[in-house]
């Protein structure tokens, strides 16, 4: 337990000890090491890293360098990524058998190791994070702490201003006081429809109830998406005290964090973040000598997309199948186990600490019209850096694609962008340039969603991308109205037949019927936005629909049954590149021969058009 | 408290209805006829079929007006051409994942799905595709289970594990595959179904039906050297006229007596006449036990179903059970011992087929306690779902038939029998009995109100000869285990406990006839059928078990007295702890 | 099962028993124990919470296949899973799972007869900078390509069979 004079203290003792990370001129003769413990760079060994640069600096005996692990610093595509404080050198691609290598240069003599520093798309080797084109436009609120602080030390949390806002809340405001702030600021829920979360908030507190709820909807299903998960992992504080200060705001002594058992990253520095906060006496009885109490339990997801339903996440927390429910009542009126429960997803909450320390004016001054403040993206698909951006809302599509995401690999053209997941729809190119808010991005077809942006290049087809959501909510719909149930998969079944060269016109018609039907009786978010794809697709592609359905024809090579792949014999120079290249043995032909393929064993993964020099095959 | 009142319009028509009320029931008090599917009143009330889907003024998408109620101003719209088209889909979609073979099915003519689909004139299908295909379960001697049928409403769930607490049954997989199913889709059998066949009641469609045993029965009525008699339970009276579009409620023991002896039964008689045998057995049972406080309360038995339950879920609990067989178990037993004997019969001559509102008395005919020297006490159970089938199939013109009566000398029956087929009506025949008994008078007060009316719970205090008798009598399983947990803490002090498996009783047995979503939102059935057992009751002559002519001629020549050794032999049984999950 | 691994079963559901209050919430949470512990859901298992949690097995049953994360069978000793994320399938993944079932001849969800394969689809592991990416018992190999996955594959079935 630590009392409230002995936090502030501690935070100022602390904030002292890591200014380093913060500034770059920090008056400090130490060094931190900092090796980037998302997910992503997770996979690609940096635990393994971390220990590499712990065992040598204990080996040379130096004692002015620490180590630290951090949450995502944003450029996956560099990963694993290792930073050192205060002179801010990004180092890339980084792996175990460098170490050696940054210690005896960067450490020890001062040089920095310019094979591991970062090229930017222009070529410009990079010296610092500040210089990267991709941070330039960003703005970073939600992930302010994120590559920051140790995730796994409350300490550093408390020290950049942690569980500061909790402290002004408990102290000075009333409930009202902090409802209203929330209100001003213009905050709109991260979730996917964009309701304003002050409203949300006003409402569960105007329910009749002794017993409320605040949960935390850290269910992130959108294949391809991953700023919740960044977030839990980076600074999983923030969403305890944003959740606490809900809990006050709007009479809750209890919170449950939903979380996917698939993120056990997320899931353990949760589990030591509550600890920690328990220890420190935060979360419990009497928070900071008041009357208010408050507790949190994490409930783990067991992979169904739908639960990040709202409704169908509380029917999962009370142990049911993930079935939603109809609304109305929503949530604030019945909720969990029929009480009134706020609920918020994770990157909404990791805004409110911020909104409440800096004023609801300074928030609201960030973004366009009706959207507010910033949006974590997780950028992927066909562009070169992808990785997790937040931008203020307004920022333009092409400005995050090409400024911060460097564009278009392998020299390709954009086809489109898709946001919003399986709920949202396919942006293109003469869309590039409207500025993203929750308003704009609607009235173009798609959505704002939870902030998956998948960029497609040219040799996608969007027929087969249509397919792809459809196979994707077919398989997480929860069967419990009709026309989710069976009507996504009589959707899926015509797309099929398009893309086997199988289909009609007509499949087009009953498409688009079936479409509008889905979405206005479907008795959830995830079924009344199921067909958007499809819906998206079909407005500006709706030429390549034809193609498929009357010439049975696929101008890429995804739509394997109408693909053929031959080489022309004209162009052919008999290298026998494509040969060796190809996995499966299906071209034929030996020494200067002009190549022949095999259609029988040919699986048209494209590998030989792309490997002849000379052009000469095609499909 | 007058209730606050809301005001709204459908479709044009200024409507006025109480706070809560649902846009379906408004519109319903408009005269508008919204379409439902997966809509039970009371039992399965959760919108998801979207059939029921209107639109509301200002609203985006659709509203539920199955379940989300009425607000004040709100303008709905029930027959937009949105409404109709999605409607239209919606059904369209539900058939087209539907085993299209009506002209086969129990349920053509009867089948909820049918009904919408002639309405909407659906004539082709327009998103036609994969269909989910399931194993028929048919290993049960009580349920079919064929969800090639199943259109996913739910009701069936509801009613096992809401109304019932049973819960054999749920929806398991999910999105496309979802389906109903047991645990590992194995059999009904080896499951902890007891059979009560409330999900049969449930069901719209054919998915879930009886087993049926007609067959079986046409060969007998054939067969020159079996005497085939038949018994009718009480219930089966007042329902089986509503599969010949009578009124619900209508009595047509006259014309049933009739139809059975065209169809060729060599003896009909009344099980009634068993449930006079039962009360007499059971009140004695009743009598002793209270007398020595030997495990009290004491149970009813009569109810194969709920006997099915407590042996799987209370075991410990089964001393408290009545020993008693069921009546026309009971029955079964007199006519293949007392009555060959009397008439001059061989015994494994006789066929004996009960006529019963109950599939769980498929069950028990065959529970190996049910049968003396290797003859079973009842050859076939049918239900009144199947005779009325059989009447069809003899071309019976049954609204037409003349009233006959039941054959002597196993045909007469007192009120108190009659009750029985009701929810508190063996409870109220037993203590006219148990009371004269008791006091040795022949007492004029034998009309027990407390125990009568459609609540699934019903208690009351009776003083027979300055003894005070706590008394329960429970209908629908949820019920019966609230009473069990009393009785198993000891919070309650009973001294005699009905249960009955179905709510409302036999009356609403899982054999009766199938009424649709509709019906059993605008008239409450349970009451039609039991107001018409309890008028049977008030115009009976003999009103009391014992006063039975038939059963002091029983005991007489046979059967010596209540609980007398051939008595305990042939009319009562024992029960076993069963295993919920045979898996 | 042989009877040592009955054993053990006992003893971990029992664990569970004390660790967890009968109530039917836990359902879910005792559930994901189960799955970690013996990597699929066996019978006995749904059996024992179907009594300590006063739940019917049908509905636990109906629990246990609406989450993908929970399977009523053994996996195999390798299970290879793809990500079929967005951020992978742009980037070609279902190229990796078409080779997959070709290769070992399964259905995502299935296990192979020697019981050595399974192979199931997740949505995104979380590593969108190495798309496409599959994993092998949790080890994720990223940039995949056709021949990366085969070359995987071959050496875990060389390695099985010296």
């Amino acid at each position: 337990m630590k009392s409230l004079q002995e936090i502030h203290e501690l935070r100022e003792e602390k904030r002292k000890e890591l200014d380093l990370r913060v500034n770059t001129k920090a008056d400090t003769r130490e060094k931190h090491i900092l090796v980037c413990h998302g997910t992503g760079c997770t996979s690609s060994k940096s635990p393994q890293i971390l220990e590499s640069f712990r065992k040598i600096l204990k080996e040379r005996n130096i004692t002015n360098v620490r180590v630290i692990k951090t949450g995502c610093f944003g450029l996956c595509a560099k990963g694993p990524i290792v930073i050192i404080r205060p002179e801010d050198t990004f180092y890339s691609l980084v792996t175990p058998d460098d170490c050696e290598e940054i210690i005896e240069k960067h450490i020890i003599n001062g040089e920095r190791v310019e094979r591991l520093l970062c090229k930017d798309i222009d070529g410009k080797l990079v010296n610092s994070l500040d210089e990267l084109n991709f941070y330039k436009k960003q703005k970073r609120i939600a992930l302010k702490n994120c590559g920051v602080v140790n995730p796994e030390e409350i300490d550093e949390y408390i020290a950049f201003d942690g569980y500061k806002a909790l402290e002004k809340v408990l102290k000075e405001m009333s409930q009202d006081g902090v409802i209203d702030v929330i209100k001003e600021s213009g905050l709109r829920g991260r979730g996917g429809a964009g309701f304003p979360t002050g409203k949300k908030w006003e409402l569960t507190k105007a329910s009749e109830g002794e017993q409320k709820y605040v949960v935390c909807n850290a269910d992130e299903g959108d294949p391809g998406a991953f700023m919740d998960r960044s977030i839990l992992e980076g600074d999983p504080h923030s969403v305890l005290e944003a959740m606490m200060i809900a809990g006050y705001a709007i009479g809750a002594n209890k919170g449950y964090i939903y979380v996917r058992a698939e993120y056990p990253i997320a899931v353990q520095r949760l589990k030591i973040a509550i600890n920690q906060a328990r220890d420190y006496g935060i979360l419990g009885e009497n928070v900071f000598d008041t009357d208010f109490s408050f507790d949190v339990e994490i409930r783990l997801g067991a992979g169904a997309f739908v639960c990040g339903e709202e409704t169908a996440l509380l029917e999962s927390i009370e142990g049911k199948r993930g079935q939603p429910r109809v609304k109305p009542p929503y949530p604030a009126q019945s909720g969990l186990w029929g009480k009134p429960t706020l609920i918020n997803n994770v990157e909404t909450y990791a805004n409110i600490a911020q909104i409440i320390l800096n004023g609801a004016k300074w928030y609201s001054s960030i973004g366009t019209e009706s959207s507010k403040g910033t949006k974590v993206f997780a950028l992927g698909g066909n562009v070169n850096n992808i990785g997790l951006v937040e931008v203020p809302m307004g920022t333009t599509l092409r400005e995050i694609i090409y400024d911060i995401g460097g564009g278009i690999p392998n020299g390709r053209e954009f086809k489109a962008a898709q946001t919003g997941g399986p709920s949202g729809g396919c942006i293109p190119k003469e869309h590039l340039d409207t500025p993203i808010d929750y308003e704009s991005l609607k009235e173009i077809g798609s959505m704002m969603g939870s902030g998956g942006l998948i960029v497609m290049d040219d040799t996608k087809c969007m027929v087969c991308l249509a397919k792809f959501y459809l196979e994707f909510t077919v398989s997480e719909s929860c069967g419990k109205c009709t026309p989710c149930r069976i009507g996504t998969k009589r959707m899926l079944e015509i797309l099929e037949r398009l893309c086997n060269g199988e289909g009609e016109e007509l499949d087009i018609y009953k498409l688009e019927k079936l479409a509008v039907n889905i979405q206005e009786s479907s008795i959830c978010g995830l079924g009344q936005s199921a067909p958007n794809p499809v819906i998206s697709t079909l407005k500006y592609f709706r030429e390549e629909f034809r193609q498929h359905a009357i010439q049975k024809e696929c101008r890429t090579l995804e739509c394997k049954a109408m693909a053929k792949i031959t080489i022309d014999e004209e162009k052919c120079k008999g290298c026998g590149l494509c040969q060796k290249h190809c996995p499966v043995n299906a071209i034929d032909g030996i020494g200067r021969d002009k190549r022949i393929i095999n259609q029988e064993k040919c699986i048209k993964c494209g590998t030989c058009i792309s490997t002849c020099p000379f052009h000469a095959i095609g499909n | 408290m007058e209730k606050e009142m809301i005001n709204l319009t459908i479709d044009g028509q200024k409507v006025i209805v109480p706070k809560g009320t649902t846009i379906l029931n408004a519109a319903k008090k408009a005269g508008i006829d919204i379409p439902t599917l997966c809509f039970l009143k009371d039992i399965n009330e959760v919108g998801d079929c979207r059939m029921c889907i209107v639109e509301v003024e200002g609203r985006r998408g659709f509203a539920t007006s199955c379940i989300q109620t009425v607000e004040e101003g709100m303008v709905v719209h029930t027959h937009t051409p949105n409404v109709l088209e999605a409607r239209h889909v919606i059904l369209d979609l539900i058939i087209s994942n539907h085993a299209k073979d009506c002209l086969t099915c129990t349920r053509s003519g009867n089948c909820e799905l049918q009904t919408l689909a002639t309405k909407f004139n659906v004539l082709n299908i327009e998103f036609d595709g994969e269909r989910t295909e399931h194993k028929i379960d048919d290993l049960s001697p009580s349920i079919v289970r064929d969800f090639n049928k199943c259109i996913l409403c739910r009701r069936c769930v509801a009613a096992c594990k809401n109304v019932q607490k049973i819960g054999a049954i749920d929806c398991i997989n999910r999105g496309f595959e979802s389906c109903i199913s047991t645990v590992g889709d194995h059999s009904l059998n080896d499951v902890n179904c007891t059979f009560c066949g409330q999900c049969i009641e449930a069901c719209p469609t054919g998915a879930l039906h009886e087993k049926e045993t007609i067959n079986d029965v046409w060969v007998k009525l054939k067969d020159p050297d079996t005497t085939v008699i038949v018994q009718t339970a009480p219930a089966v009276r007042v329902a089986l006229g509503e599969e010949f579009g009578m009124p619900i409620g209508t009595n047509v023991v006259g014309k049933m007596v009739t139809a059975l002896k065209r169809l060729g039964f060599d003896k009909v008689f009344d099980t009634n006449t068993g449930a006079d045998l039962t009360i007499m057995e059971e009140a004695n049972e009743f009598v002793e036990r209270f007398k020595k406080n030997d495990n009290l309360p004491m149970i009813t038995s009569c109810s194969p179903g709920w006997v099915k339950y407590i042996e799987m879920n209370y075991p410990e609990l089964l001393p408290h059970l009545s020993s008693c067989k069921s009546p026309h178990q009971m029955f079964g037993a007199i006519l293949k011992t007392y009555y060959p004997k009397r008439e001059g019969l061989d015994p494994s001559k006789i066929y004996v087929v009960s006529v019963m509102p109950c599939i769980a008395k498929k069950f028990e005919r065959q529970r190996p306690e049910m049968k003396e020297d290797d003859l079973y006490d009842v050859d076939n159970v049918i239900t009144t779902r199947e005779l009325a089938r059989m009447i069809k199939q003899a071309n019976i013109e049954f609204e037409k038939l003349e009233d006959s009566n039941f054959d002597s000398p196993m045909g007469e029956a007192s009120g108190a029998g009659a009750i029985f087929g009701t929810t508190g009506g063996v409870m109220e025949a037993a203590l006219r009995t148990a009371q004269d008994t008791l006091t040795g008078e022949d007492l004029p007060k034998i009309d027990f109100e407390q125990v009568r009316g459609g609540e699934g719970i019903k208690r009351a205090t009776i003083n027979i000869a300055g003894k005070e008798i706590n008394v329960v009598a429970a209908s629908g399983l949820a019920n019966a285990k609230t009473i069990l947990e009393e009785i198993k803490s000891g919070k309650a002090n009973y001294q005699f406990v009905e249960i009955m498996a179905c709510p409302g009783g036999c009356i609403m047995g899982g054999g009766q006839p199938i009424k649709s979503s509709k019906i059993r939102a605008e008239v409450d059935v349970r009451k039609l059928r039991a107001d018409a057992i309890y008028s049977i009751d008030e115009r009976s002559i003999v009103r009391k078990s014992h006063e039975n002519p038939v059963m002091k001629k029983l005991y007489a020549d046979f059967l010596e007295k209540p609980g007398s050794e051939i008595a305990e032999k042939l009319l009562h049984t024992t029960y076993t702890k069963r295993k919920k999950y045979n898996i | 099962m042989n009877e040592e691994a009955n054993n053990k079963k006992d003893n971990f559901i029992e664990s569970l028993f004390e660790e967890y209050k009968p109530i039917k919430d836990n359902l879910i949470q005792m559930l994901n124990e189960v799955q970690e512990h013996y990597g699929y859901i066996p019978k006995d298992a749904q059996k024992a919470l179907s009594e300590f949690l006063d739940i019917p097995m049908a509905e636990i049953y109906g629990v246990v296949t609406f989450y993908s994360r929970f399977t009523l069978k053994p996996k195999g000793k390798y299970n290879i899973s793809v990500c079929l994320g967005t951020a992978c399938y742009v980037k070609g993944s279902q190229k990796i799972m078409d080779r997959l079932k070709d290769r070992l001849q399964i259905e995502p969800g299935e296990t192979t007869q020697d019981g050595l394969f399974s192979i199931e689809k997740t949505r995104c592991v979380g590593a969108c900078g190495l798309a496409p990416v599959f994993t092998v018992n949790g080890e994720v190999y990223g940039k995949a390509t056709v021949k990366k996955l085969d070359e995987v594959l071959d050496g875990i079935l060389n390695k099985e069979n010296s």
